[in-house]
């Protein structure tokens, strides 16, 4: 007989090493907010291998579109682009059904969030600045923002964060839960910003620069660029699985 | 897929912390303003949700004792029966509760710093080599200067055999490092609350898992 993780696979274990460690002191905050002790490795049981599962009808019609969701007097100022990519995981596979939600400064570097600090930038009155979608069967995601602008912070007196949306993943499992942040080709704060630099690992910061995509330009209406998410991928999927349990 | 037309593995998208203004994207209200139609929080319940209703409630403190107050956490859980509400749970012998998802999303109150979860306490979902493992609701934490989001899991003070028992709790080998994880059951005003403090860093450190 097998039990319930023999039978639908379990994730490959996480490189840690692609991704930044929790202490970084460059990246200040994490001084006092990382912790000291060592993570307790645990194997993938049903807790880890499933978790929420979402629909398309929990999300509005305009989720996905930042330009017109919170457009209340007019539109919202700024270069308009379409960011577009796949979710697949570490085997290549698309991940349908992945609730991708964002979230991001308007064009001159502003958040709406009441703790925002740099009141200097304008707040745009037609720019909320978050969105949200679910992936297609082939994994396919694409939403419709303005380009957030860059934006200093209190880490040295002088850095800038590059400009970048922040993405949350949830695909199928809960231990594929993520959070990271997406920049853009060419930008040169990239190399300088101490929270890209947490990521110890140059192949992993190349992989999260969205590559401008010339090919999916709206003529004469806006840019595009693309971005592909990997998750953790695992040992077998759960239909592939199901049909071998010979239930 | 056949494996053997995709020998190279892609590498995982790397984390990266999601900062102080991550309530915009995940709680827009919190941040301060109205978007979304429907928006995703901290109770799981609705009326038909069968099970004994808890309320989770905490605090998340960093290394120098100080209390968070800018943190974002998610559970996700199984049924009152034990059983996980999604397509890879085959525990067939356990009942599906359709009204209950199993996840959540709280915010550490600006103010207050304490977040705040209405759920069911779970049941006993059936372990790796087909053993029990005790009643647990599994927590993911991310904030401000949190490079890579921390895994946890709530066990229950009053479960105190099943969490003897427990095959992944008895894999910490430092048994005091144990209680961390353990969230206390008290009552107020006629509810069952269960208290689960987090702390990132230093002496009370809780146990975080790589899963």
């Amino acid at each position: 007989m097998t039990t319930p993780t023999e039978q639908f696979g379990e994730f490959y274990q996480r490189d840690r090493t692609i991704h930044p460690a929790a202490y970084t002191p460059g990246y200040k905050t994490s001084v006092l907010r990382s912790h000291q002790k060592a993570l307790i490795s645990l194997p993938n049981s049903l807790s880890d291998i499933t978790g929420p599962q979402f629909s398309a009808d929990e999300l509005g019609a305009l989720d996905n579109d930042l330009i017109l969701n919170y457009a209340h007097e007019g539109m919202p100022v700024g270069e308009r682009i379409l960011v577009h990519g796949y979710v697949l995981d570490e085997n290549g596979k698309p991940v349908p059904n992945a609730l991708v939600e964002v979230w991001q400064a308007n064009a001159a570097g502003r958040y709406r969030h009441k703790n925002d600090r740099y009141m200097v930038a304008p707040i745009d009155p037609n720019f909320g600045g978050c969105g949200r979608v679910l992936t297609d069967k082939n994994g396919y995601y694409f939403y419709r923002t303005v380009k957030p602008g860059p934006y200093p912070w209190r880490n040295n007196i002088n850095d800038w964060r590059p400009a970048h949306i922040h993405y949350s993943i949830q695909a199928s499992g809960f231990a594929q839960r993520l959070i990271t942040q997406m920049y853009f080709e060419g930008d040169p704060l990239i190399p300088g910003c101490p929270i890209v630099r947490s990521i110890n690992n140059e192949e992993s910061v190349r992989g999260l620069i969205a590559q401008l995509d010339r090919n999916a330009f709206a003529a004469m209406d806006s840019m595009a660029y693309r971005f592909d998410i990997v998750v953790r991928g695992s040992r077998a999927t759960l239909f592939e699985n199901y049909v071998q349990g010979a239930k | 897929m056949n494996p053997v037309s995709t020998p190279v593995y892609l590498k995982e998208t790397a984390s990266q912390t999601a900062g102080p203004y991550v309530h915009i994207g995940l709680a827009p209200k919190q941040a301060g303003f109205d978007i979304f139609e429907n928006n995703f929080g901290n109770v799981l319940t609705s009326p038909e949700t069968k099970g004994e209703r808890i309320r989770i409630e905490g605090r998340v403190f960093d290394g120098s004792g100080a209390i968070i107050k800018d943190v974002l956490l998610e559970i996700w859980q199984a049924n009152a029966a034990g059983r996980y509400n999604h397509p890879a749970d085959k525990q067939e012998d356990k009942p599906l509760d359709k009204s209950f998802r199993g996840w959540g999303r709280a915010c550490t109150d600006f103010d207050s710093g304490v977040y705040s979860f209405e759920t069911i306490k779970p049941g006993s979902v059936t372990g790796r080599n087909g053993k029990a493992m005790a009643p647990h609701i599994n927590v993911w934490v991310v904030a401000r200067g949190i490079n890579i989001g921390l895994s946890t899991r709530i066990y229950f003070s009053d479960e105190e055999k099943a969490n003897a028992e427990d095959p992944d709790m008895s894999s910490i080998e430092w048994v005091e490092r144990r209680k961390t994880l353990v969230a206390q059951r008290s009552e107020k005003d006629g509810q069952v609350v269960y208290t689960f403090d987090i702390y990132l860093q230093g002496d009370k450190e809780t146990v975080f898992f790589d899963v």
